[in-house]
């Protein structure tokens, strides 16, 4: 699978870093989203699903490749 | 440049007709929008598709629909799409002569930082429980309560106590959920031609703002009088209070600050109550579901409500979000074009108002399958039509400007139902198709009466 965050909706909730902190980190100068890991490993499916979903932003997706 | 090649929705009310105030006449679309805004809205899209037009007095505005035309809305910048300006009705609400330092934008990103930030759901969530539960603490073995009356009541107590503090909370009552309904009632579309229009509803809603004035002023003599409260237990109200502004600018200031989360949260828990009872299998689950949560362990520990309303909650969830669907809070998202902008090969002019509807967006067949229909599967994997259409599922609105609350109201709404259906059972005491919501104002309510009938479980 591959992450990806829309940078231009991000609101800067941070919940995703919660959910999955090697993947999701956080730019605190511009307030957005920082991908980690773009291509995270199958284990943490369920974490980053999870992340997706409630983002606040709805700035996340998941694309399968 | 020109509005010429967008189609303009048919007119079906006549706005010089004999029941039509006559302070509006001659204003278009204006008559219909403040009898039916829904059957506009609807019209426009069936009639002219993603773009139509219809007319509000001297403004023309430009209501677009469907996935690629809201994206291009909610993703433009604020310097070309302007929200303050496209919500004359607002002004006199949060006070004419109230000056904020902050646009709109900078105050969500405030209220972000400040009072919805992610470490401090954990002490809202709690407060959230508490409230609730003092809210049915005098409820007998059964009776009846009025969806509007206690959701309204609820939600001045929670959204005051968690964004402005629990000191300023403790201070009010009833009557201040009361008086503000009343202000917020104060939105007639008229507004689109003079806010301060001499009407009833305007005088009832600038009576309503003095009342609720007064009331802070009393609040803010009495802190005066008791002199500097301990550190920890002060609130925004103390340090506003220090800051120098009069109770006229604090009034202002919560008020603008509650506004956007009491009546959508007040109104999106009763239609999650009313749809629950219009489909009794989907409150079967939900009960079920919170049983299962809820149960105590071999040891008797019960996972407490303020923990569990912030993680995953899933039949709930998608009851609510079906409800969010079907009867979004804010029906229209206005704003005001700036400059030209280029939408789906046309030009908008400035000036013009453009907007979007989560209502009808929320309803387009193609991407929400029996659309008219509350079928909370749709969330389910692999489905999720919220997910699956973030331009059209629009409860929140969506981009930037996506409600920055949403997540605070998921976690409102799982609480207060964990709480309410854990210790009782509802059922209507009208036919389930009377319950409506009121159009008539540009904040939409719950019409009255809208009573439903608790009892206490037995366990």
């Amino acid at each position: 699978m591959r992450v990806v965050a829309d940078t231009s909706v991000c609101q800067g909730h941070q919940l995703c870093q919660g959910e999955a902190p090697t993947v999701f980190g956080f730019d605190e100068s511009a307030d957005v989203v920082v991908l980690l890991d773009e291509h995270p490993v199958a284990s943490l499916r369920a974490a980053v699903t999870t992340a997706v979903k409630y983002c606040p932003a709805f700035a996340l997706s998941i694309e399968e490749d | 440049m020109t509005l010429a090649d967008i189609p303009e929705v048919s007119i079906i009310v006549d706005d010089q007709g004999t029941d039509v105030p006559a302070i509006i006449k001659g204003t278009g679309h204006l008559p219909e929008m403040r009898v039916d805004p829904i059957g506009l809205f609807h019209r426009v899209r069936d009639e002219c598709g993603d773009l139509g037009r219809f007319r509000l007095a001297d403004k023309q505005v430009v209501l677009v629909s469907g996935a690629e035309a809201n994206e291009a809305f909610f993703r433009a910048p604020d310097d070309v799409l302007d929200q303050a300006a496209a919500y004359p009705f607002m002004t006199p609400i949060f006070g004419k002569g109230v000056v904020f330092d902050a646009s709109p934008e900078e105050r969500q990103q405030m209220l972000k930082n400040q009072a919805l930030r992610g470490d401090m759901m954990r002490g809202h969530a709690q407060t959230i429980e508490a409230e609730i539960r003092r809210m049915v603490a005098d409820w007998g073995e059964e009776g009846e309560i009025d969806l509007l009356d206690f959701f309204a009541e609820l939600t001045i107590y929670t959204t005051s106590s968690c964004l402005i503090g629990k000191p300023f909370r403790e201070q009010l009552d009833g009557s201040f959920a009361e008086i503000y309904h009343r202000l917020e009632h104060g939105t007639d579309a008229i507004a689109y031609v003079d806010p301060y229009a001499d009407i009833d509803s305007f005088r009832i809603r600038d009576e309503a703002r003095e009342q609720l004035v007064a009331k802070v002023q009393a609040i803010i003599a009495a802190r005066l009088a008791r002199g500097e409260a301990p550190k920890d237990e002060r609130d925004l109200l103390d340090v506003l209070i220090a800051v120098g502004y009069d109770a006229d600018m604090v009034t202002g200031i919560f008020i603008s600050m509650m506004f956007a989360g009491h009546h959508t949260s007040s109104g999106t828990a009763s239609w999650a109550m009313i749809e629950l009872l219009r489909n009794p299998a989907v409150m079967t689950e939900v009960v079920a579901e919170l049983d299962a949560l809820y149960a105590p362990d071999a040891d008797g520990t019960a996972p407490e409500v303020s923990f569990q309303a912030l993680r995953s909650i899933p039949v709930l969830e998608s009851a609510l979000k079906e409800t969010l669907r079907l009867h979004p809070p804010l029906v229209i998202l206005m704003r005001l074009v700036q400059e030209d902008f280029d939408l789906l090969g046309r030009t908008i002019p400035a000036g013009t108002v453009l907007a979007a509807s989560p209502r009808v967006s929320n309803r387009i067949e193609e991407d929400f399958p029996g659309a008219d229909t509350f079928d909370p599967a749709r969330y389910l994997d692999p489905r999720q039509e919220d997910l699956q259409n973030r331009w059209t599922w629009i409860p929140f609105g969506a981009g930037k400007h996506r409600c920055v609350g949403n997540a605070f109201a998921m976690m409102q709404m799982k609480a207060i139902f964990s709480v309410i259906l854990r210790d009782f059972t509802f059922e209507p005491v009208q036919p389930v198709d009377t319950y409506r919501d009121d159009f008539s104002k540009m904040v939409i309510q719950l019409a009255q009466p809208a009573k439903v009938r608790y009892r206490r479980r037995r366990r």
